[in-house]
């Protein structure tokens, strides 16, 4: 049993790995030609033989960067109540709206908003198409939502009860206890499910692709239309295979692999730092 | 990717009176057994999956799988062996048929018209006024007799039969601007401008229904006829391409498409038929 677990755990391991070098390889054309540079920081326009990707590196940024903000003080309210304030039945409840949520497709969302949020936003604000950074950023928000609420859930339901029951016992009201007790010590837990919610909307394909236009510009407001990398890699994949257009994939995918790869690297940086700082 | 499998089989039901359905165009497939793959053109599929239900009709053991993907996956999976059968919305490049020894077969032409949604006021454009339009100098409705409202621009991603032959034939190789939203198929197309009060794009004219205005193009009004009698100028053909000269079923499927019976499906699913 053992052994099976580990071997598991192993192809999964030396699958991460294959992938990096497979983009590695088979980009590698990009790589050896030099123009590397131009590629990263330039504009997408193939009909000119530009392939930069640097419009996309900015709206997978600002759409996910978005996704963060509407989706993080969501997450932090709806744990806060479910962690916190309600209890028995309510609590049940909310976990499981939250675990029902996770569970919708993502397509489904998309769909929703394509047919009632995209005109709304283009109602509201009389500029754009409502295809916009902001459109596809609120909807993202939601959908990493799910993510976020159980991982602070989990996060602040740790927190040694010991030091909640004493806490109760000075007196300390539920809001006080999550204030000054909580909040402080689920500081690690919270701040991971944070990265992992920005690692899901930085990877999330379809909703950018139904929702943010697509257009290849850079994006200059949060009204304008603009394209993920994700979205970029779907889009571009019909292409002729031997094409540098086609090939420019293989970088898109080599960003998000390093952007994730950076995503990890934070999240140990920051339990380590608490962890040490506990010890002493 | 969006895959449409169609395997009818009809089987017990239809093995008695396959005479009923006996026409001389499918009387090539008579006992012969087996799977024809399809993949590419989106445009392609209404047609193909109307000929692999008659074929799956007259003789189950026959059966013609359809899949989308574009123009571009069509001639990569057929030049790679993966299908038997790829479509594609425009003629393959001399570098793509030498590449991977492709023949091509066209057994439709269909149009590519412009169109906005119906609340639009602005219903005709001049070739240049279009230009202008894609290109981003026209950028306000106003500028065309419409409401004082930016132009929402729809584009349709590179790998499109559909864009190549708008770029071409209506743009005359014009730019694009790069602020263009960028929708991934005929469908996607129809269902932006649809919802886009002051949205434009265009569509293969087998697409065009109520949800969306045709916009006449230099006087010509794009509509199955005035493609067919040439005097609408923006049409492509449609292909299907096999990688060495086809043979076995994907032959037989062809040569079904060529005869009068496969291009009265043509017909019916609004293109416009080649014989």
């Amino acid at each position: 049993m053992t052994r099976l677990i580990r071997a598991a755990a192993m192809v999964t391991g030396i699958c991460t790995i294959a992938v990096f070098f497979m983009m590695l390889i088979l980009g590698w054309p990009l790589f050896s030609h030099g123009h590397l540079l131009a590629l990263l920081v330039g504009g997408w326009n193939p009909g000119s033989g530009q392939f930069g990707i640097l419009p996309m590196i900015a709206g997978s940024t600002a759409i996910a960067g978005g996704a963060l903000l509407v989706g993080t003080p969501l997450s932090l309210g709806v744990a806060f109540v479910t962690a916190v304030f309600a209890r028995g039945r309510i609590r049940r409840v909310l976990l499981s709206c939250v675990r029902l949520m996770s569970g919708v497709p993502t397509v489904v969302y998309g769909f929703v908003a394509l047919i009632y949020l995209v005109p709304f936003i283009r109602s509201q604000f009389h500029s754009g198409s409502g295809f916009s950074i902001l459109t596809s950023s609120l909807v993202l928000g939601l959908l990493i939502s799910p993510t976020m609420i159980v991982l602070f859930v989990s996060a602040l339901d740790g927190v040694d009860p010991r030091a909640r029951r004493a806490a109760a016992a000075l007196g300390a009201t539920p809001a006080q206890r999550l204030l000054y007790l909580q909040l402080s010590e689920a500081l690690p837990g919270l701040l991971s499910g944070v990265v992992m919610g920005l690692g899901r909307a930085m990877g999330d394909t379809f909703i950018s692709l139904m929702l943010a236009g697509n257009s290849i510009n850079m994006p200059g407001g949060v009204l304008e239309s603009a394209r993920t990398l994700t979205a970029h890699i779907a889009l571009v994949m019909a292409v002729d295979f031997h094409s540098l257009e086609f090939q420019s994939i293989y970088l898109c995918g080599f960003v998000l692999y390093l952007f994730t790869f950076m995503l990890v690297l934070i999240l140990r940086a920051v339990n380590h730092r608490f962890q040490r700082g506990r010890v002493q | 990717m969006k895959k449409i499998v169609f395997c009818f089989a009809f089987i017990a039901a239809l093995g008695c009176c396959n005479a009923v359905f006996a026409s001389s165009a499918l009387d090539a497939f008579k006992g012969q057994e087996g799977v024809v793959k399809v993949a590419g053109g989106t445009a392609h599929i209404p047609v193909i999956k109307e000929a692999a239900k008659r074929i799956a009709r007259f003789n189950p053991k026959v059966i013609v799988t359809v899949a989308g993907g574009g123009s571009g996956v069509g001639i990569r999976q057929v030049g790679e062996g993966l299908v038997d059968i790829g479509d594609a919305g425009r003629s393959a490049t001399e570098e793509e048929i030498s590449r991977y020894n492709l023949v091509q077969v066209k057994w439709a032409v269909d149009g590519v018209g412009v169109v906005v949604s119906p609340e639009n006021s602005v219903k005709s454009l001049s070739t240049e006024q279009l230009q202008q339009i894609f290109a981003g100098t026209i950028s306000n409705w106003k500028e065309l007799g419409g409401e004082d409202h930016a132009i929402d621009l729809y584009d349709r991603d590179s790998a499109s039969g559909t864009r190549a032959v708008f770029v071409k034939k209506a743009l005359k190789k014009g730019a694009v601007n790069g602020g263009a939203n960028v929708v991934v198929s005929n469908g996607a197309m129809k269902t932006a401008i649809a919802g886009d009060p002051y949205g434009i794009g265009y569509v293969s004219v087998g697409h065009i229904d109520s949800t969306v205005t045709p916009v006449a193009l230099d006087g010509v009004v794009p509509t199955i006829p005035s493609v067919q009698d040439g005097s609408y100028p923006v049409a492509r053909g449609l292909y299907s391409l096999t990688r060495g000269e086809p043979a076995g079923l994907s032959a037989l499927l062809l040569n079904y498409l060529l005869s009068p019976e496969g291009q009265k499906i043509v017909e019916e699913k609004g293109f416009i038929g080649v014989k």
